[in-house]
């Protein structure tokens, strides 16, 4: 059997916002409000160079799939977001915890 | 086919009202989301309540799956009767929202008829359309995370044949599974999803990693946590002793007069990566039992000649 080789979506990917945009189909104008909502922080701050790393493309296709399924708008979706992250960080502390 | 209750999926009585429905609909999807919900079969529960809510939303759909009568019972073996649908508008109507593969042979046999491959996922509009992304976790031991490992994956995913009827596929894939991946990272493996409508692409195959619990290390982020037995010997006058890691042991100096609980961290040996985690190693002062008559006279002569009260600082 072929052993398949996929993408990890880490810190040491990293893409430009055209790359993003193709990646999660979706329009640059819905990429650029993730940013304005504080959803995906790109490496520079200019637009032009914005790069993204393999946790915003992470985000941003989860924040598609919330967006489409759920009918989340951007400042749920931020908050969605932030709330799960918190609660893995939690989640992996209490499990250093428990025995 | 196995019947399937759509009233019992959503918690619902079957005169609820169409808003209760709805409210029902909401609360469920936000809790079995694939992105938000913690449960293992959270995929499939979501899939199970958007199809119960495709038919229920529907005042036809639902009208004609009440037609089936309130005797079946969820997994009992399913039959349409003939021509039970006759007199709604909707005959040979089948899917209007959603990708059709993610619903069941029961909801096929009693709303699919007709349906010829040409349905539109909700995703992409008419035609052609990107077939859907799939997750799945795979569970991996830690020590998996330090040399990377080949997992095989078997999936069961819903396929629809040329004569429309959905069956359930399964299939294995075997997955490189990179050194220095963490707990909750994903894997991406493009076009490995459901296939694609008409010229649509195939849809994505996601990874979730999740560690296996271990038996002596805990993870957090790139960090490993280890809990070292270590005894009131070797905590008061210092020691070198023998720690593992999921790399192979290593000695660790214990200096002197290190407590009960003290971290200890063994720099970059937690999970590997370009900014690797590091190890940290609990003291855990363990007490040999006093079960001879040599081990009692020891801990007696420490009480007689230490005077040491534990319990100074809570002022007592």
């Amino acid at each position: 059997m072929t052993i398949l080789n996929g993408t990890l979506l880490d810190e040491e990917i990293e893409l430009s916002l055209n790359e993003l945009c193709k990646a999660c189909s979706s329009s640059a104008e819905w990429v650029i409000e993730l940013v304005d909502e504080g959803v995906l922080e790109p490496v520079n701050s200019e637009q032009i160079h914005w790069r993204f790393s393999g946790i915003s493309l992470q985000r941003a296709y989860t924040a598609m799939r919330l967006q489409q399924d759920l009918g989340i708008n951007l400042a749920g979706i931020a908050l969605a977001l932030d709330l799960l992250d918190e609660i893995d960080a939690l989640q992996a502390r209490l499990n250093c915890f428990e025995a | 086919m196995d019947f399937k209750d759509y009233y019992e999926i959503m918690g619902i009585k079957r005169d609820a009202t169409q808003d209760e429905i709805k409210r029902a609909y909401r609360k469920l999807a936000r809790k079995y989301h694939p992105d938000v919900s913690k449960e293992a079969d959270a995929e499939i529960r979501f899939k199970e309540v958007g199809e119960a809510y495709e038919v229920l939303k529907d005042p036809e759909k639902r009208a004609s799956y009440d037609q089936l009568g309130a005797n079946w019972k969820a997994g009992q073996d399913f039959n349409p009767p003939p021509d039970w649908d006759a007199g709604f508008e909707f005959r040979g109507g089948g899917y209007t929202d959603g990708n059709a593969s993610d619903y069941s042979d029961f909801f096929s046999s009693i709303f699919g008829q007709g349906f010829g491959g040409a349905q539109a996922g909700s995703r992409q509009g008419a035609g052609h359309a990107q077939g859907n992304d799939h997750h799945a976790k795979v569970l991996i031991d830690l020590e998996d995370a330090y040399q990377g490992a080949t997992r095989s994956i078997t999936l069961q995913s819903p396929e629809v044949d040329n004569s429309g009827h959905v069956t359930t596929k399964q299939r294995t894939l075997s997955v490189k599974i990179p050194k220095g991946v963490k707990q909750g990272q994903r894997i991406r493996l493009a076009g490995q999803g459901s296939a694609g409508m008409g010229k649509g692409q195939a849809g994505d195959l996601y990874l979730e990693i999740e560690f296996n619990p271990h038996s002596i290390y805990k993870v957090e982020g790139h960090d490993v946590y280890l809990t070292l037995p270590v005894t009131p010997w070797e905590a008061a006058l210092g020691a070198t002793v023998k720690v593992p890691t999921p790399a192979g042991p290593v000695d660790l100096k214990i200096t002197a007069g290190t407590g009960s609980g003290s971290k200890l961290r063994l720099k970059a040996r937690g999970i590997p990566g370009k900014s690797p985690g590091d190890l940290y190693v609990v003291t855990q002062i363990t007490l040999p039992p006093a079960d001879s008559d040599k081990a009692k006279a020891l801990y007696q002569q420490m009480q007689q000649d230490l005077a040491y009260n534990p319990r100074s600082k809570l002022g007592v």
